[in-house]
């Protein structure tokens, strides 16, 4: 019950103001009852992980005190009610990315896995020696790392397609790296690094009518905007649990229902098998067929509750109040000749990444935390891109729903703390 | 801002600005680079070792003031000295800088007890140390990079 009157609180007050109310968001947060190092907690980290509502701490909470058991085995009560509310999971994720059916949603353990899950199984049955897969020069680690184990394996060849120096996407530039070679073209919603928002549905139009399948990488993308599989028609689309306020540990991989007939078991084990001899083993429809071994019960519960948590508060309302504070900390740190903003794309979305003159990162992070300020600092599992910029590392402010101006009013004054001392 | 001043104290701040012994060295007989994944700074030592001493010293690379203060200094106290004697004071740094209630350091050490401050900030020891292993890495003859993690 009190779940829902913490609910019912957000959408009231959402109700009242055609914008987002923080300090009543601010509240579904428990983290934020605590000071750190004494000061009032301004977490600038969303992008590396978001902070958790009580909605989905209650539903972990609640599937282990009162509907836990093994799913899809048991016979008995208990297993029924949890095999409910993991498969009233899946539906959940299923609507809330528009899929046709919830059974092209597979759980797996994050984006990560969701992507090294289709280049193995995908990519290692349907990509032939010389077939070129396209990337950006904007990915995380997790969206190169698959495709270079999958080149050395398979001899395919990993292209990469260049950004702009406001870290966009040209897309003439673009479509002039697809061919009829072109057969699996694996990018970025939203650059983890630079904030950058790729033109993802062009990019599937042109990659299809080049004959080569989609995926996308959503993770900085589905918490900040609405997302439709349909309407983009991506073959594939990732994202993980813990950055759209989830558990850590579990994500999703969206994949087309046919494509997903086509592919082989990327694990093998329990739960996805129809039947096991020692001379023959048939396996479980999709989604099923890809989720070996007992599955992240409670995790895939919980992310359950964050999407509905998201939908409760509404990603038109997050969409738009995260682009004010964004345009603010981009209105402040802007115009002045000691800061170096990377990625200043027309189009971004929650992530400000900067340079500081003369200061290393990890140094303006360390001084930011003595005021209870968190940002991430380093290259961001962003090599590639850090090199494209000729810097080592960023300071990194990213947005959850939670931060409002306030916190970037901090973060200024922090910075004014780094100056001081450096100086 | 005085806990950030225990960290950050005056001598490394300037070793920071002013690097010592910065820049390559031709001409040398042991090399080794650090590397901290983390977050991707580098160190390069470059060292000439004459009969089991260090004649000369430099190191390049790029990171945070700790690492780069921690470096510099390094590079001053290891000058002049035995491979053993640089070994032990290796260990005598890392036991001082890693266990809270460490032993001190001795006389003539001052600068490196300037970067005591890190024992509160666990994350950023490695970047206290970094140019320690390298160099250790340098003696052992090794020319591999050695990583912090």
């Amino acid at each position: 019950m009190k779940e829902n009157s913490i609910r019912e609180t957000s959408l009231e007050h959402a109700g009242r103001n055609p914008v987002l109310d923080v300090d009543s968001v601010r509240k579904d947060f428990p983290i934020f009852t605590q000071a750190v190092r004494g000061e009032r907690l301004v977490f600038l980290d969303s992008a590396a992980s978001a902070q958790k509502p009580l909605q989905v701490i209650q539903s972990i909470s609640e599937c282990y005190e009162s509907q836990y058991a093994n799913v899809h085995r048991g016979v008995y009560w208990l297993s029924e009610k949890a095999t409910e509310a993991f498969d009233a999971s899946r539906e959940k994720i299923g609507a809330f990315l528009n899929s046709p059916s919830s059974s092209e949603i597979v759980f797996v353990r994050g984006a990560t896995e969701g992507i090294n899950l289709v280049a193995s199984s995908y990519g290692g049955t349907f990509l032939q020696p010389g077939d070129e897969v396209v990337i950006s020069h904007m990915e995380h680690h997790s969206n190169i790392v698959p495709w270079q184990i999958l080149r050395d394996q398979k001899g395919i060849v990993l292209k990469v397609a260049p950004i702009r120096d406001d870290g966009s996407i040209d897309l003439e530039v673009f479509g002039n790296i697809l061919s009829s070679k072109t057969k699996f073209v694996s990018i970025t919603h939203v650059a983890n690094a630079l904030g950058t928002v790729v033109p993802v549905k062009e990019i599937c139009d042109m990659a299809h009518s080049a004959g080569a399948r989609v995926l996308i990488d959503g993770c900085q993308a589905v918490p900040h905007c609405e997302v439709d599989v349909q309407k983009l028609g991506c073959d594939f689309y990732v994202f993980s649990g813990h950055k759209l306020y989830g558990p850590s540990g579990i994500g999703v991989l969206y994949a087309k229902e046919e494509l997903l007939h086509q592919m082989p078991p990327y694990q093998g084990g329990g739960d996805m098998i129809e039947s096991v001899t020692f001379e023959r083993t048939s396996y479980a429809d999709p989604p099923q067929r890809f989720e070996a071994g007992t599955p992240n019960i409670s995790g895939a519960i919980g992310l359950g509750a964050a999407v509905d948590y998201v939908r409760s508060i509404g990603l038109d309302k997050i969409a738009a109040h995260e682009a004010d504070v964004l345009g603010y900390a981009t209105e402040c740190l802007s115009g002045r000749n000691d800061i170096r903003i990377i990625g200043t794309a027309a189009n971004k979305a929650s992530v400000l990444s900067f340079m500081i003159e003369g200061v290393h990162p990890h140094d303006v992070g360390t001084i930011l935390d003595q005021e209870g300020i968190a940002v991430r600092t380093g290259h961001h599992c962003a090599q590639p891109v850090m090199d494209r910029f000729g810097v080592p590392s960023t300071t990194r402010a990213s947005l959850g729903m939670y931060n409002g101006r306030d916190d970037i009013d901090a973060l200024i004054g922090g910075l004014e703390r780094v100056k001081e001392l450096f100086n | 801002m005085s806990d950030l001043r225990e960290l950050y104290q005056e001598i490394i701040l300037d070793h920071n600005r002013k690097p010592r012994n910065f820049g390559d060295l031709p001409g040398c007989n042991r090399t080794a680079k650090g590397h901290n994944p983390l977050c991707g700074d580098m160190v390069t030592i470059y060292l000439t070792i004459e009969n089991g001493v260090v004649r000369e010293v430099k190191f390049d690379g790029k990171g945070c003031a700790i690492s780069v203060a921690s470096a510099s200094i390094m590079t001053g106290l290891i000058t002049g000295k035995l491979e053993t004697e640089i070994r032990e004071l290796f260990d005598s740094f890392h036991a001082f800088v890693t266990n809270p209630g460490g032993q001190e350091l001795g006389d003539g050490l001052e600068e490196l007890t300037a970067l005591g401050g890190v024992r509160d900030y666990p994350m950023r020891v490695k970047c206290a140390t970094l140019a320690w292993h390298s160099v250790i890495a340098a003696l052992d003859g090794g020319n591999d990079t050695v990583a912090t993690e």
